[in-house]
């Protein structure tokens, strides 16, 4: 689970600053040697998926 | 211990209530009615929400969630649960409770406040952690599926064309909204345009020079964006670059239009994703300055309790305080839209089920909160003021010589001077008839901001909240468009395979062409009505919000009833009936009124009348015949909207008294219990 160590930690995991660090640890724990997205690749895919339903409100 | 606590809460928020309840004829401060709020929030959470958590939805915290089971280090993340509550926040949270409550404020700052905490701490916090619970033992499901599953095709469908037809309707009210306060204003349009090569700026930043470096590039973005209030300020002091930024309310609408279209065509990295960064930064720091100010300045509200505009002839929009407050408040007490947050991608990050409270009814009490600063802003103004800026020329007259005249005549004292006097300080050519709520509301927010952090700046204060107000608007609008538009895909791939392809180009353009025009239609019409728009759309579109939510209670009802504890059922029954009785009574006046300010129909006769008999002056006659038809357009909508609401509400009853009657129904798409391993 994702759980923040200190106030800069939580900072960029609220803010999804350190998605594709999180990306490749999961990966390289559950699924390693499979190839993996670039950074730039991991964002835009995270961003499309991200607005692809219903994620923000009124 | 705890219970301690609970006590000494329950305690102060009695005693807060009681001041409030007797300073009905005196001025009351600010901060009572923020003690009572925070008093019954934390009340509610305490006992209320951990009572429906472990009695009624069974929360069970060593039961594995779809985080958990489906865990793949992207969209399925067991997330710490302060984490998840900031997202879920930042998800919820729109310019709804702003708008709503500074447009219920001229009944007077009671009947909307004890709305906003009441509804929402029996209403609309219950709702959103129910659902949540609900979605996440469905694997994240949404709320159009879950009613399919859980009710039947009826309620699927229900809840999709519902969410589509709001959509429509929240855009245009919104869109309205950004171009009130952009009219005639260069200041503030200059701002506005500006966010736009700013956000393509920061969105090259996160995908090309440094991708993903979400919190710098913000940082950055949040920098130029607050520059750009600043040399809006430059711009409005010169002359020829001031003429270049004035722009009537019509030319707005249609650059409202192009932008809607181009956001939603375009990639989302290139200007949705990094618009929605700086708002997200932009709103939390907002909210959190402004709670400071609130604090610090503990202002008086000026407002009385209850104004004789609870009668219904309110010159903002026509209606009895019953059920009209309601309808107002809307989003700041109960919400249908959070049921589609709630049901989609805030269970696929939730770690643990126990987090439901926190997350669910946590975060919209937040909301009811900063709904509850927003009446604030707009109740500490004079109330003349308050009703100068927010009446639309159509009742008030155009001349400011007039709207005063008859504003002082209703007993709320303003004159011409005092009103040019605030327009200068807040660097405006005028501040009379600026419908629409964002203006009143950056006039409340910059004297909170003024007093507490420094007076001489309320220029900038009244254009950084007009900023903050419009940057969030186009990210509801840029975001709401294009979820429209797969949902219209969705539909017409129905119809025609291809169109169902999300990625296929002409579908693309074709379905956001038809999202964009459908809610252009009623922004365009808005903007040409003399008596401002918001009037018939915010109540529209606050009838089609809370009926959503009915909707959402009602697959919250048929669930609970099915899983064998009806005798609980009543904490989703309880807010269903309710809504279902203002949604309807409300729609009811709306289509059967003979007070053309108020019933679609009488308006739209009486304006015929009027334009056969000739008495209506050339520019207005121009228009007539599209405000006649969008007034009977409307009645059919809500028509509908009231329709699709009571077959939902029979189709619940059905399942429930089918159930109860021991006759087979449909299964419950709950996935299988399977135990946590998470240690937290």
């Amino acid at each position: 689970m994702i759980k923040p160590r200190n106030i800069w930690s939580w900072l960029r995991t609220a803010t999804g600053d350190d998605a594709y660090e999180r990306y490749v640890e999961h990966r390289s724990k559950k699924h390693p040697g499979e190839p993996l997205l670039t950074r730039a690749a991991f964002y835009e895919e995270s961003q499309r998926r991200k607005w692809g339903g219903i994620t923000r409100c009124c | 211990m705890k219970n301690i606590a609970g006590v000494i809460l329950a305690i102060v928020g009695a005693i807060a209530l009681t001041v409030i309840a007797l300073h009905r004829h005196e001025p009351v401060n600010a901060l009572w009615i923020v003690t009572a709020a925070v008093c019954v929030y934390l009340l509610g959470y305490r006992f209320y929400a951990a009572w429906i958590a472990a009695r009624v939805l069974s929360v069970d915290p060593s039961r594995a969630t779809p985080a958990e089971r489906h865990d793949n280090g992207r969209d399925f993340v067991p997330t710490h649960r302060w984490i998840v509550f900031g997202h879920h926040f930042a998800a919820i949270a729109g310019p709804g409770p702003l708008v709503g409550p500074t447009l219920a404020a001229q009944f007077g700052y009671l009947p909307g406040t004890l709305w906003i905490i009441a509804g929402a701490v029996l209403g609309g916090c219950v709702q959103d952690m129910t659902i949540l619970l609900l979605s996440t033992r469905r694997d994240g499901r949404s709320l159009g599926q879950m009613a399919r599953d859980e009710l039947g095709p009826v309620g699927g469908f229900a809840a999709l064309i519902g969410t589509l037809l709001i959509m429509i309707i929240l855009i245009a009210v919104l869109g309205l909204v950004v171009v009130y306060a952009m009219k005639h204003s260069p200041w503030a349009t200059s701002t506005v345009f500006a966010t736009i090569p700013i956000a393509i700026l920061i969105g090259f930043y996160l995908r090309r020079w440094r991708p993903g470096r979400v919190l710098e590039a913000s940082v950055l973005g949040v920098a130029l964006v607050l520059f750009a209030v600043i040399s809006g300020g430059w711009i409005d002091n010169n002359p020829t670059l001031k003429a270049a930024f004035d722009f009537p309310a019509v030319p707005l609408a249609g650059f409202v239009i192009v932008y809607g279209w181009l956001a939603a065509i375009l990639p989302v990295w290139l200007l949705l994703a990094p618009r929605d960064y700086l708002s997200t930064f932009l709103k939390l720091g907002t909210v959190a300055a402004l709670a400071v100010a609130i604090l610090l300045m503990h202002p008086q509200i000026r407002m009385p309790a209850l104004t004789q505009f609870v009668d219904g002839t309110g010159p903002l929009f026509g209606g009895k305080v019953f059920p009209f407050v309601f309808i107002t408040i809307a989003c700041g007490a109960v919400s249908g839209f959070h049921a589609l947050v709630s049901s989609g991608t805030t269970p696929k990050i939730l770690a643990n089920e126990g987090d439901v409270r926190l997350v669910g009814y946590g975060s919209m009490a937040l909301e009811s909160l900063v709904a509850i600063m927003a009446i604030i802003a707009a109740t500490l103004l004079d109330p003349g003021v308050y009703f100068a800026i927010n009446t639309g020329a159509g009742i008030v007259g155009a001349a400011p010589d007039a709207a005063v005249h008859t504003i002082t005549g209703w007993g709320f004292p303003v004159t011409v001077e005092q009103m040019q006097h605030l327009a200068s300080q807040m660097g405006e050519s005028s501040l009379f008839a600026r419908t629409g709520g964002a203006p009143s509301l950056a006039v409340g927010m910059a004297s909170i901001f003024g007093s507490t952090f420094g007076r001489g700046l309320l220029s900038l204060w009244y254009h950084f909240a007009i900023m903050f107000e419009a940057v969030f608007i186009l990210t509801t609008l840029d975001a709401g468009t294009r979820v429209g538009r797969f949902m219209l895909q969705d539909l017409l791939g129905h119809i025609w395979k291809p169109m169902g392809r999300t990625s296929w180009y002409p579908s693309v353009l074709f379905a956001s062409a038809l999202v964009v025009a459908g809610w252009g239609y009623f922004l365009y019409i808005g903007v040409i009505d003399p008596n401002g728009g918001v009037n018939i759309l915010w109540p529209l579109f606050g009838i089609a919000n809370q009926m959503l939510a009915a909707i959402a209670l009602c697959v919250a009802t048929g669930i609970i009833i099915k899983s064998g504890k009806a005798r609980y059922a009543f904490v989703t029954l309880v807010p269903l009936a309710w809504l279902a009785l203002i949604t309807s009574t409300a729609a009811w006046q709306k289509l059967t009124s003979a007070d053309p300010r108020l019933g679609f129909f009488a308006a739209a006769n009486d304006l015929a009348a009027k334009l056969s008999s000739g008495v209506l002056p050339p520019d207005k006659a121009a228009v007539a015949p599209q405000l006649i038809f969008n007034q009977r357009l409307d009645a059919w909508l809500t028509m509908f909207f009231l329709t699709v609401v009571w077959f939902v509400i029979l189709d619940m009853a059905r399942v429930s008294i089918r159930y109860l009657r021991g006759l087979p129904v449909s299964g419950s798409s709950e996935a299988p219990y399977q135990v946590s391993r998470l240690t937290t």
